[in-house]
């Protein structure tokens, strides 16, 4: 019999039960809340008279419509009356129900995929749920992750269990080393890019290879995060020391004498040397180049060296269809270079960039440099609040606005605008978010995905130039 | 939750793959704190000229006269035909509120992004997937026939066109289930509440760090 896959594992480490018509329930260690997505279920909850069924699985934190300037004033500094009910809500439903809660003035509070891991709320091993699909970001730490859905939250908070079928088996491997000023933003854009935004519908993705071992956490965590924009609900990376080192002295964390048992499991958590995929994608670390998305949706993307393409060249009427759309939302040029796109805004931040890593590569680039002039604003949104207090004690928030970009308080902000954060009717945002939708960072926006340090880059330059020309 | 056992609706088209959840329901719209009400926000950047703001009267705001849900002949379609891809994107359950608020009951595409599959069967809604060459021919078909219906029979997992035509459908058990009874899933799970509690005692020796650890 082969051998199994790191999702293998996980699946079988959390069935509780493998019905006869093929569904299974499998058991949730861990549920991050937001407010967003939680009202509902706490609602659902309270109609049908049930309770948690355990309380101390679930984390709560407001970061999609939290502002990013004024936090001093707490929920009263939300100005939109709608966004306030809905940070008031999740407040009133954790207290209801005894649920932990990072409020909006605790400094732990931020984006609740920077928390979890930051708090030790993430653990090797764990099943961890969301109702948000970038839960697929705690893969990274060998999770079996979901985003899910309301449904489902209100169903995981009364049962502890989720209804699944069991997906299939994706090895995304990524040869070689990475080249310098090429990060796992631009190793999951290309492969996005290769495979396409359904290349992993209905798959567990495992990354794997020389390149993605060589990744930091935070880059691990970049890789996953965008699983979904690869159509995988779930994406992984096996654990090894790196992930066992940023584990370590996390407050949630195993403490004692369980510290060296969980570790001991922990390092079985990789997929045997005899496991079968049901499909394998290789790609080689030294070919990939800064990644800039040009369209709208993750898998329109370009090297920076490339070209905005031509619908011409295209073959499959629907993908032409799609591209001649996304060029006349985007207000761009076939065969355009891609350093030729000017730009409005740069936002750096998300779920997928916000963390400490991120903001020391993007300081590295504009340490020195001034924000363009044609820029209307280039604003760092950090993760989380200790991420920003880490930061500030290396001096990163002072580069940063000596360059001229703004250094905000911790949340989603442009990410999605819901928060007052947002883009005009048709300025164009180096982004370093996960979704370039139309709409997606205000009404009429444009965005483009890209690195932090590729953000940067553009930051001081006004328009998207090569990281690698200006570094050292 | 609604059952659905048979359905027989006209068909709207919407042409065009990857459709977001974004762009089914933008994030304005997602400070609601309630299930229901989404309807007329549904595609809400591509049906309205302007832009939308949550709690607003849409009865009076600007429409964009090209866009399919706008045109008269499709203004009471209850079945979604869609492209490649449909739902990507958002885990937003707000998605699937808007479409069944609207009035839709049967989405069908050649390929489903899983969340909103998944979230489609929570909420009474069916999405069918069928073969590229037949949602092609489909939507010809709803283009030249004006009022152009479809019925589905869950219970046999058919589409039949108007001229008699039958598509089968796969769907797995546990979900049609569900829908066809409007079944509650919580109930079903809650079933199982000694499993449950057995797996939680045997994983409590196996890995007690995960139990009851705090900051």
């Amino acid at each position: 019999m082969a051998g199994k896959t790191l999702y293998d594992k996980l699946w079988d480490d959390h069935l509780v039960k493998q019905r006869d018509d093929g569904s299974a329930l499998i058991y949730i260690d861990r549920q991050l809340l937001h407010e967003v997505t939680s009202p509902q279920a706490f609602e659902g909850l309270r109609l049908a008279g049930r309770k948690p069924w355990r309380i101390d699985a679930n984390i709560a934190t407001p970061d999609h419509n939290v502002p990013t300037t004024d936090r001093d004033r707490g929920v009263e500094g939300i100005v939109d009356p709608v966004s306030r009910i809905q940070v008031e809500t999740l407040d009133k439903n954790c207290d209801e129900f005894g649920i932990l809660e990072f409020k909006i003035k605790d400094q732990r509070q931020g984006i609740v995929h920077v928390i979890g891991p930051e708090q030790g709320a993430t653990l090797p091993g764990m099943s961890i749920v969301c109702g948000d699909s970038h839960t697929s970001t705690h893969g990274a730490f060998g999770c079996l992750a979901h985003g899910i859905g309301t449904s489902e939250v209100e169903h995981v908070l009364a049962t502890q269990c989720l209804v699944q079928q069991k997906m299939k088996n994706m090895l995304v491997k990524v040869n070689g080393k990475l080249g310098p000023g090429v990060t796992g933003k631009d190793v999951v854009l290309a492969i996005i890019g290769k495979i396409g935004t359904a290349g992993g519908t209905g798959h567990a993705i495992e990354f794997g290879g020389e390149a993605i071992q060589g990744l930091s956490m935070e880059g691990r965590m970049t890789i996953c995060n965008m699983s979904i924009e690869a159509g995988a609900r779930v994406g992984m990376v096996a654990v090894d020391d790196t992930t066992i080192e940023y584990v370590r002295n996390r407050p949630f964390g195993p403490k004692g004498g369980q510290w060296d048992a969980a570790v001991e499991y922990w390092r079985t958590l990789h997929s045997d040397s005899d496991a079968v995929f049901d499909k394998v994608v290789e790609l080689e670390g030294s070919e990939i180049q800064p990644q800039v998305s040009w369209g709208t949706s993750p898998e329109m993307v370009a090297g920076i060296d490339g070209k905005v393409p031509d619908p011409e060249q295209e073959a499959d009427p629907i993908k032409r269809e799609g591209i001649v759309r996304a060029l006349k939302y985007m207000g761009l040029q076939p065969n355009m270079a891609i350093t030729d796109i000017k730009l409005d805004r740069v936002f750096i931040g998300s779920c997928t960039n916000s963390r400490i890593e991120d903001l020391r590569e993007a300081a590295a680039v504009v340490k020195g440099r001034k924000v363009s002039p044609i820029l209307k604003q280039a604003m760092v949104v950090p993760g989380s609040g200790l991420v920003k207090a880490q930061a500030e004690q290396e001096g990163l928030d002072k580069i940063f606005i000596e360059a001229g970009l703004e250094w905000r308080d911790p949340g989603c902000s442009m990410c999605l605008a819901m928060n007052a954060d947002k883009l005009g009717q048709g300025e164009h945002c180096a982004s370093t978010s996960n979704r370039n939708f139309e709409g997606r960072q205000g009404f009429g926006g444009r965005t483009h995905l890209v690195s932090p340090a590729m953000a940067a880059a553009a930051a001081v330059t006004g328009h998207f130039v090569d990281v690698r020309e200006l570094m050292n | 939750m609604r059952a659905l056992k048979q359905h027989q609706g006209v068909v709207a088209p919407m042409d065009r793959s990857n459709v977001d959840t974004d762009m089914i329901i933008p994030k304005q719209f997602l400070k609601s704190i309630k299930r229901t009400g989404f309807g007329p926000n549904l595609f809400d950047e591509l049906r309205y000229m302007d832009e939308g703001k949550p709690d607003q009267d849409c009865s009076t705001r600007p429409i964009n006269p090209d866009f399919v849900l706008n045109q008269d002949r499709y203004k009471n379609a209850s079945v979604l035909l869609a492209r490649r891809n449909f739902g990507c994107g958002s885990s937003r359950e707000h998605a699937p509120w808007a479409l069944e608020d609207f009035g839709f009951r049967v989405i069908i595409a050649p390929s489903f992004a899983d969340i909103f599959y998944n979230n489609c069967f929570k909420n009474g809604l069916l999405p069918i997937v069928l073969p590229e060459e037949i949602v092609d021919r489909l939507f010809r078909e709803v283009e030249q026939s004006e009022g152009y219906q479809l019925a589905v029979d869950l219970e046999a997992r058919t589409v039949t066109t108007p001229s008699g035509e039958t598509f089968t459908f796969e769907v797995d058990d546990f979900r049609r289930h569900c829908l066809l009874n409007g079944l509650d899933d919580i109930g079903v799970t809650l079933e199982d509440a000694e499993l449950i509690r057995s797996y939680e005692d045997s994983r409590r020796k196996t890995a007690p760090w995960l139990f009851g650890a705090e900051g």
